[in-house]
């Protein structure tokens, strides 16, 4: 090849730079760049890993609060898990804070715990076929939770107990 | 030196290494039990929202499955799962610290000794709140 900027990833520069950028990189320097040479950008085509890790850090802090909260009333406080039954859960979900408390718990856990999952299933499956079935169930239940939650806090029916 | 070396020509070769290569320190240990005690907890929660959409049944379904919270066995899993959840949550606080804060991850063996600390804390009057009533009741005292 007599014209290296003909295949150079910087071929939509300028003339005169992508000149300048292609030489450090032409046949005689054997790959290696120049120093202080501009680092080329390495396209992903998403950030989708780098949200991936946001959210886990930003629903980690609130499930903190959230699901650390829920398991001192449910199992701590006041008699813990033996007080609790249809009776008690009705009349928490009489008060709309609580209904939204647990609510985004289901949401953020659901989410927070499955995306955790992908990151394993990824980390550990061998063969794509697995790896690409696993994620399939992961999803299936994913869907099934938080969409069967929140089914039941939207149309639980207090009435039912009298 | 401790370990052998093999020369070839100019170049030193450290001899390949057998068994574990990865020799982690508190680090990886506090790494790996965040991913055991994530994975035990989505599966609680996967089961925790069937159990309690048996609210939207009838009450005798749901008070007959939360009846078996209450059975000795499933008191202590119980534990065992408030145990896991405190330590996703005390070191998953720590793992944002060492992400955030620019002193993180200097201090990142140190909080973990003091993330160790505090669940210890937490967990003995935890446990004894958890636990009281089944053990009373599992001597003969009153319900």
């Amino acid at each position: 090849m007599t014209n290296p900027t003909a295949s150079s990833p910087v071929g939509s520069l300028p003339p005169d730079l992508s000149g300048a950028v292609a030489s450090t990189s032409d046949a005689s320097s054997r790959g290696i760049e120049a120093p202080r040479a501009p680092r080329r950008r390495v396209r992903t085509g998403s950030n989708f890993e780098m949200y991936s890790w946001l959210f886990m850090r930003l629903s980690g802090i609130v499930l903190v609060v959230l699901v650390l909260g829920h398991l001192l009333i449910m199992n701590v406080l006041d008699g813990g898990v033996h007080r609790i039954n249809w009776g008690f859960v009705a009349g928490r979900w009489a008060s709309p804070f609580w209904q939204i408390w647990d609510l985004a718990m289901l949401w953020l856990a659901e989410l927070h715990g499955a995306n955790g999952l992908r990151v394993i299933i990824n980390d550990y499956s061998r063969r794509p076929g697995t790896r690409f079935w696993l994620q399939v169930l992961l999803a299936v239940s994913v869907v099934l939770t938080v969409g069967l939650g929140s089914f039941v806090i939207f149309t639980f029916d207090p009435s039912m107990g009298s | 030196m401790s370990q052998t070396v093999e020369s070839r020509g100019s170049v030193t070769v450290p001899p390949p290494r057998r068994g574990s290569v990865y020799r982690g320190d508190a680090g990886m240990w506090s790494w790996v039990a965040h991913r055991i005690t994530g994975v035990l907890t989505f599966f609680f929660l996967f089961n925790h929202v069937l159990d309690t959409s048996l609210v939207r049944v009838s009450p005798e379904s749901y008070n007959e499955i939360i009846e078996l919270y209450k059975n000795p066995f499933v008191n202590l899993m119980e534990v065992g799962l408030v145990g896991a959840v405190l330590y996703h949550a005390l070191n998953g606080i720590r793992i944002m610290l060492i992400d955030f804060w620019s002193k993180g991850p200097k201090y990142q063996r140190l909080m973990l000794w003091i993330e160790l600390g505090v669940w210890f804390v937490v967990m003995v009057p935890g446990v004894y709140f958890m636990m009281e009533r089944t053990v009373r009741v599992m001597f003969g005292g009153a319900e």
